[in-house]
């Protein structure tokens, strides 16, 4: 089967006085219309992977190892040109945010008929009925008059409804969403959600969808990749990893993810802090925070063994299928009773107060 | 406590007696603008907010953004001056004559911000910060130091690691650390926490919630919890107080309100916050478009041009805060049988 993205040990790393070791060894495939969640805390170099498949980092600092092909190209190999035509027609990116993103001194509208017509060889009126058009699916209301907003004059949930349009303007079979609903309040966030899963649908593009939120992943992700110290540790179908998660850190991320019916229990917290990447252990990444670490641990770090969709990095994990180890019984209980919570949330239904 | 020299101020009132008592607080900011600075309306942050908190209570907060909720926090902590209210802690009436003066208040209330970095002044030590706030208070310089390392201490950051770097040599987890031992370093009985674990990591926010609720056990806090994340709010608050548009359209104990809430908005909101279960996404969105502008908020209801159930009356009259259950308060027309409201299905002028 052939993957329209395939990333192969793809590795990152700034230079600097201390070297920033962002991503170490990135190995995933996605198929056409797919959508994959990368889920990781700051600094797990979830953005930094994002990024590198369009090569967005300065060129001056950065060193890529490894290989990222995009529906055949080889993404890291491109010249200039090529690189130009694929960012935009082939891959599109929506940002966290879209002040930024965008340029303030360019109505909005205008900043998306430019880009159809750097791409596609359309004159000025077609470009802009078609940004128009775009800007109305995206569910900007007037949106004939809303092309020649700027951006600072329209609320943060439009901006990212316009931000989505321009990404969206060249039909790209690619989308690389870097926490597009992060800086929304929840009620908008979940109509940004639910449009997004609606455009990707309907055009059958990839997504890879980057969230620090699980609640977020849950909502739009085929199969999930959880990321720590700049390396995937898991991967496999989202509802199995939610329901059974292998990786001691996945499982602590979600026993302390706060949800609905944890009132009155204790969170289980995971101890320290996430890893330096100017000085990663040289084992695995989670060791120093880990429970179950052993001397195997802090020696290398460890590989990623794959069985049945799903693969996870750990030389203590328990995989479905294979040999359990033991784990401290409070600990079993704990996660069983975390699994419960997540599956059957309280249906408010009950007495009235 | 004798870790930290510095006692807390003495419960005046007793148990009974409620902490804070805020009564018809208003703040609008005026937007000047235009060719002669002459004013343009105003932005109607708070509008007669009013509730009450218990001592030894958490209360949580919750809206969308620019719904007041940081406008209050302020405006409770004197940080800004209110319009019109009245704000009483424990049985002192705030800047009144007979009353507890701003100072005074200061000691006894402290606020925890979201962004960690910006709280602090980057070019203080940490212990230095945490010792800033007894100093003011009229500690000499040793004894303030000494009580700031027990504080940095119990939130567990060694002094001796942690005391003499700057706040850009720490994680946010540690910096809001920090924040919260030089808040809580003049023993203040009310603690304010706006959005003070939003930034956070998943991993590291449930440290800091638990080191919250033990602190709150130790030294007898009472916490108002200003968050926009439901699920936490649900997890750590006593009570919960729902904001729209600067007014407060509901308001009742944690378990009532987030099982049989009775403001539409507060529906809408609590039907926004993501399932976490893959099997069971969110189908529809409870509400279309942002948040109105809190410039010209619309007359009546303010939430009636967004609400599902807007009838002709949600637009002619303002809607007052029924109980619907003990303690628990509505402001809408569909809780209070007596208003007027048609639950027949009618249009409304939009």
């Amino acid at each position: 089967m052939r993957f329209f993205v395939s990333v192969d040990n793809l590795s990152v790393r700034f230079e600097a006085a201390k070297p920033v070791h962002a991503v170490n060894g990135v190995s995933f495939d996605l198929a056409e219309g797919e959508v994959l969640g990368l889920l990781g805390e700051s600094g797990s170099g979830k953005s930094v992977t994002l990024r590198a498949l369009m090569r967005l980092h300065p060129d001056k600092v950065t060193r890529y190892g490894g290989a990222i092909r995009v529906d055949g190209q080889d993404v890291l190999g491109m010249a200039p040109t090529a690189l130009d035509s694929f960012r935009g027609k082939t891959c599109a990116m929506v940002f966290q945010d879209p002040i930024l993103a965008f340029d303030p001194v360019y109505s909005l509208g205008r900043q998306i008929s430019e880009t159809i017509r750097r791409h596609e060889a359309v004159d000025q009126a077609t470009a802009r009925a078609r940004a128009v058009e775009l800007l109305e699916r995206v569910q900007v209301p007037s949106a004939r008059r809303r092309y020649d907003a700027y951006p600072h004059e329209v609320s943060g949930g439009m901006r990212q409804r316009a931000m989505i349009a321009l990404a969206l303007a060249c039909r790209p079979r690619l989308l690389l969403a870097d926490e597009p609903t992060t800086a929304l309040d929840a009620t908008v966030q979940i109509q940004v959600l639910l449009l997004l899963r609606e455009l990707q649908k309907e055009m059958g593009m990839s997504v890879i969808f980057v969230t620090h939120d699980i609640g977020v992943a849950a909502e739009i992700s085929d199969r999930l990749a959880v990321m720590y110290g700049g390396r995937i540790i898991e991967q496999g179908p989202l509802a199995e990893v939610m329901r059974e998660p292998s990786h001691p850190y996945t499982q602590g991320l979600l026993a302390s993810t706060v949800t609905a019916g944890m009132r009155g229990r204790r969170l289980e917290a995971i101890p320290g802090m996430p890893p330096d990447l100017t000085a990663l252990p040289p084992g695995c990444a989670f060791a120093p925070r880990c429970g179950l670490a052993v001397d195997a641990c802090r020696a290398a770090a460890p590989l990623p063994v794959s069985a049945g969709g799903r693969q996870v990095a750990c030389v203590r994990a328990a995989f479905p299928g294979t040999t359990k180890i033991p784990r401290p019984a409070r600990d079993d209980t704990a996660h069983a009773d975390h699994q419960t919570s997540l599956i059957s949330l309280p249906v408010p239904e009950g007495p009235r107060c | 406590m004798s870790l930290i020299p510095h006692k807390p101020a003495a419960d005046r009132g007793g148990p009974a007696q409620p902490l804070l008592i805020v009564g018809s607080l208003r703040k609008y900011f005026p937007i000047r603008g235009g060719l002669l600075g002459r004013g343009h309306g105003a932005v109607h942050a708070v509008d007669g907010v009013g509730f009450q908190l218990g001592k030894g209570e958490i209360l949580g907060v919750v809206g969308e953004s620019g719904c007041g909720k940081s406008t209050l926090a302020r405006l409770l902590a004197r940080l800004i001056e209110p319009d019109d209210g009245e704000v009483i802690f424990d049985g002192d009436g705030v800047g009144a004559a007979d009353g507890i003066g701003v100072k005074e208040l200061r000691r006894n209330l402290q606020l925890v911000f979201q962004d960690s970095f910006a709280s602090l002044n980057p070019r203080m030590t940490v212990e230095d910060s945490v010792a800033f706030g007894p100093r003011i208070h009229g500690q000499s310089a040793a004894d303030a130091i000494r009580v700031a390392h027990d504080m940095l201490a119990r939130v567990g950051l060694e002094p001796s690691r942690f005391g003499g770097r700057y706040p850009h040599e720490l994680s946010g987890g540690q910096r809001q650390r920090v924040n919260i031992a030089r808040a809580l370093v003049t023993r203040p009985r009310l603690v304010i926490l706006d959005e003070a674990v939003s930034a956070l990591d998943k991993s590291v926010q449930a440290q800091v919630l638990n080191l919250l609720l033990d602190l709150k056990e130790e030294l007898n806090l009472t916490y108002i919890f200003i968050s926009h994340d439901l699920n936490v709010v649900q997890y750590i608050s006593d009570r919960v107080l729902v904001m729209y548009l600067g007014q407060v359209v509901e308001i009742g104990p944690v378990d009532c309100l987030y099982r049989d809430a009775r403001h539409p908005y507060t529906r809408a909101l609590l039907s926004a916050v993501p399932s976490m279960d893959p099997e069971r996404r969110t189908r529809h969105s409870p509400l279309t478009g942002d948040p109105p502008n809190p410039v010209n908020p619309p007359p009546g209801c303010r939430f009636h041009q967004r609400c599902p159930h807007a009838r002709t009356v949600c637009a002619a009259a303002v809607p007052k805060p029924v109980e619907v259950a003990p303690g628990h308060r509505a402001a809408c027309f569909m809780a209070n049988p007596a208003s007027g409201y048609d639950s027949s299905p009618a249009e409304v002028g939009r």
